[in-house]
């Protein structure tokens, strides 16, 4: 009689759930998964060697690019380094705007998880669904940064500009017309505050209708809980952080833990899970969709009500006015420094960590006060998380592997750097 | 001579062609109205580039699919590949010889058609058994093998089902069994009412036969990419697309036909004898009824497949063993129960 032996199977790099380029080598007992083993670094492109090469500034938009559904969110933890590397800290206008773009790209990712995770698990609907609100933010960045997606907002000592007063409005289009046309535009008449106020108001309901599809829908409880639990001794141990974390009932979250920017004047809650299991790191996630939307709110009454610099007035590291160049030697000179060779940064080393959507994404910078980093490393939460891959599939079916990735919420450009 | 020849040979192939030919382009439109469909309840448009509103797309589709190369794997089983596809092609039209479309328009109007169809719609899960097989790849042997385990217990919960409707029609032919459904009190002689939870067992196991979502796992897009068709391409590819769709619009004529009445209409008896013709034709029973009933049922097929996550396969396998079977089990003693002792009120004529 032939021996039965386990087989091994390449789940990925080119697999439909593979969420961009995971390799993932299945050793299968039939349907059952006995080993996982994930290659990475397919995706990997030296952002961190690139910035040694870079003026501090010049690197901002590489941030982007690593976890490119939640783009500010990474420059923010770069900039932040740069900033306490400095001393100098933004105009208390700059940090509610980065409080507000932070939890709209937090909203974003989780839109996007939300759709990836439900499409994985077979349910098509949530993913248009998601993407319909997604268009919505994604307006709002194209808006503030001139880019749907790599914005390069946030600058050391603030951000790029100001918000602009007028939010741009769809031209007729085959795609866009006629009452259709009217009623996306109609949000659009204002600034920028008024449409995202607009979008706060909608929000809530429109989570409703996600939550309609899955939080009881009986194949989706099926898929989902009791998979992958995780234990908090286990959350702790492989170093997860974010949603992964929260899910096992650990209250961590560094924007109540460390707050930075202007956390610690919102008023938001921390969910929490019970059981550490997929289904309970998706009622997280959606709810902190319902608290970021909460966070949103406060910054745009407060950035109604406030105006004032964006921008520090420190020409050393933030360039001048155009018209003040036009004027003033001294401010063309300081124009022509920074855009030529950048800042000197004081030699020293530092870490600063935000609260990402997929988790602590930390930015250990040090410098030997040239104008280029000495060295940058970038802590990924995706790249922690995978690793306990092995430990939380193992004995799990293939299918479930599917639901583990997406409760992952992975982005290869942050796992691989 | 001539006479005999016409009656046993060219007839039968011209009364083939009638259902064969609207039956592939059922399939090309029906493709293209699920595409659609899944597109409004997707708040996105569907296909409508491709003639009026989109309605050729199918036909574009087609026709790329038959101008590619069909790739054959280099260590696939040669004859078996190629033989699978046909294998799940045949059973899915062949079925369709002894389906009522209308008082007397059936090809075959034989006594067993129920086993008939039985055996038919069994004999598809070969074709993608040997695909998934033949290919020699892992993700199609997954699929092969889930689909295998699938369809077998799903069989018996359909064929329990069926059970019922024959312990109450007394006839296994087609024809018969709407025949028995017929009486004078519109919707409500037909067998849906006595056998409500046999005709949803019926109908959820006809999903999972054709391997539809949320049933799909033998495709299983998202976990084994294509499953048993992962190496097919080509019009290879496209067979086992036709076949697909058309055992779905199977399953909702079949549906149509066991549970609501086939051909009748849902008036029956209700009209008066001495109204017009047209209205005679239309409201008495034609096969507009029975279009309509496959054309609603098919619909559910597509709202299942925009809104439902998927089944995991070990899952499945119990919702149809601890589930459906005992359902459909306990409903045989009680469709028994209710034809011996004379309670049901369904195709009485009265």
């Amino acid at each position: 009689m032939q021996e039965i032996r386990n087989y091994t199977m390449n789940f990925g790099p080119q697999h439909p759930a593979a969420h961009g380029v995971l390799r993932l080598v299945l050793e299968m007992d039939g349907e059952t998964v006995v080993r996982a083993d994930p290659h990475v670094g397919l995706l990997h492109r030296g952002t961190e060697k690139l910035a040694e090469s870079k003026p501090f500034n010049q690197s901002i938009g590489y941030m982007d690019r690593l976890d490119y559904v939640s783009m500010m969110c990474n420059e923010h933890a770069y900039v932040r380094a740069i900033e306490t590397l400095l001393g100098i800290e933004a105009p208390e206008r700059a940090q509610y705007i980065r409080t507000m773009f932070d939890e709209i790209t937090r909203i974003l990712n989780h839109l996007m998880w939300i759709g990836s995770n439900a499409l994985d698990l077979g349910a098509m609907a949530v993913f248009l669904y998601a993407f319909r609100e997604r268009e919505e933010l994604m307006d709002v960045y194209e808006a503030v940064s001139g880019a749907r997606m790599h914005a390069t907002y946030y600058r050391p000592g603030g951000v790029y500009r100001d918000l602009p007063d007028r939010m741009p409005q769809y031209k007729e289009s085959p795609w866009h017309k006629g009452a259709d046309l009217k009623r996306i535009n109609s949000a659009r008449e204002g600034s920028m505050l008024d449409f995202i106020e607009d979008f706060t108001r909608i929000f809530p309901s429109r989570v409703d209708e996600y939550e309609d599809l899955l939080t009881n829908n009986r194949i989706w409880k099926q898929r989902t809980v009791g998979i992958g639990v995780i234990s908090p001794e286990m959350a702790k141990a492989w170093g997860m952080t974010g949603a992964m974390i929260r899910g096992s009932g650990v209250e961590w979250d560094l924007r109540k833990k460390q707050p930075y920017a202007k956390y610690a004047e919102m008023d938001f809650d921390i969910p929490v899970g019970v059981n550490g299991d997929c289904y309970d790191r998706y009622l997280v996630r959606v709810e902190e969709m319902r608290q970021s939307n909460r966070i949103i709110k406060q910054c745009v009454d407060w950035l109604r009500a406030n105006p004032g610099p964006v921008m520090v007035t420190n020409f050393k590291v933030a360039p001048p006015s155009r018209a003040e160049m036009k004027e003033s030697m001294e401010a063309l000179i300081h124009h022509f420094k920074l855009f030529t060779e950048g800042y000197g940064v004081p030699a020293g080393e530092t870490y600063c960590a935000v609260e990402a959507p997929k988790g602590e994404f930390g930015c250990y910078l040090v410098s030997d006060g040239a104008n280029k980093p000495f060295r940058v490393h970038l802590r990924a939460p995706g790249f922690a998380h995978l690793s306990s891959m092995d430990a939380t599939v193992k004995g799990h079916m293939l299918a479930d592997v599917v639901a583990m990735i997406g409760t992952y919420d992975l982005v290869f450009g942050e796992v691989d750097r | 001579m001539g006479e005999q020849l016409l009656n046993e040979l060219v007839l039968p192939v011209v009364y083939i062609l009638c259902i064969a030919v609207p039956l592939i382009l059922a399939v090309a439109m029906f493709v293209y109205w699920e595409r659609k469909v899944i597109g409004w309840m997707h708040v996105r448009m569907g296909p409508n580039k491709v003639g009026p509103w989109g309605l050729l797309q199918a036909f574009a589709d087609v026709v790329k699919l038959l101008i590619k190369e069909v790739i054959l794997p280099s260590s696939a089983n040669r004859f078996l590949y190629y033989l699978a596809p046909l294998l799940a092609l045949v059973p899915a039209f062949a079925a369709w010889a002894v389906v009522p479309f209308d008082d007397r328009m059936v090809l075959a109007n034989v006594n067993a058609g129920l086993l008939y169809l039985l055996a038919m719609t069994s004999l598809g899960v070969y074709g993608i058994i040997l695909a998934g097989w033949a290919s020699n790849s892992r993700y199609a042997l997954l699929g092969a093998m889930r689909s295998a385990a699938q369809v077998i217990s799903y069989e018996l919960a359909m064929g329990l089902s069926l059970v019922c409707v024959l312990v109450l029609a007394g006839s296994l032919n087609l024809t018969d069994i709407v025949h028995a459904q017929a009486g004078g009190k519109g919707l409500f002689d037909w067998f849906w009412l006595p056998l409500l939870p046999v005709f949803i067992v019926y109908f959820i196991s006809g999903v999972a036969e054709t391997n539809r979502a949320p049933f799909d796992v033998a495709e299983g897009e998202s976990e084994i990419v294509a499953g048993f068709h992962v190496e097919y391409s080509g019009s290879a590819f496209a067979i086992f697309f036709l076949a697909e769709y058309a055992n779905m619009i199977l399953v909702s004529f079949l549906a149509s036909i066991f549970f609501l009445g086939g051909w009748l209409s849902p008036l029956q008896g209700w009209i008066h004898a001495d109204a017009p013709n047209w209205v005679n034709w239309i409201w008495t029973g034609s096969i507009i009824w029975l279009l309509i009933k496959a054309f609603l049922m098919s619909f559910l097929f597509l709202w299942f497949r925009a809104t439902f996550p998927r089944y995991r396969y070990d899952q499945i396998m119990r919702l149809g063993w601890k589930v459906f079977i005992p359902i459909t089990i306990v409903w045989v003693l009680v469709a028994g129960c209710m034809k011996y002792f004379g309670l049901v009120l369904a195709g009485t004529g009265a």
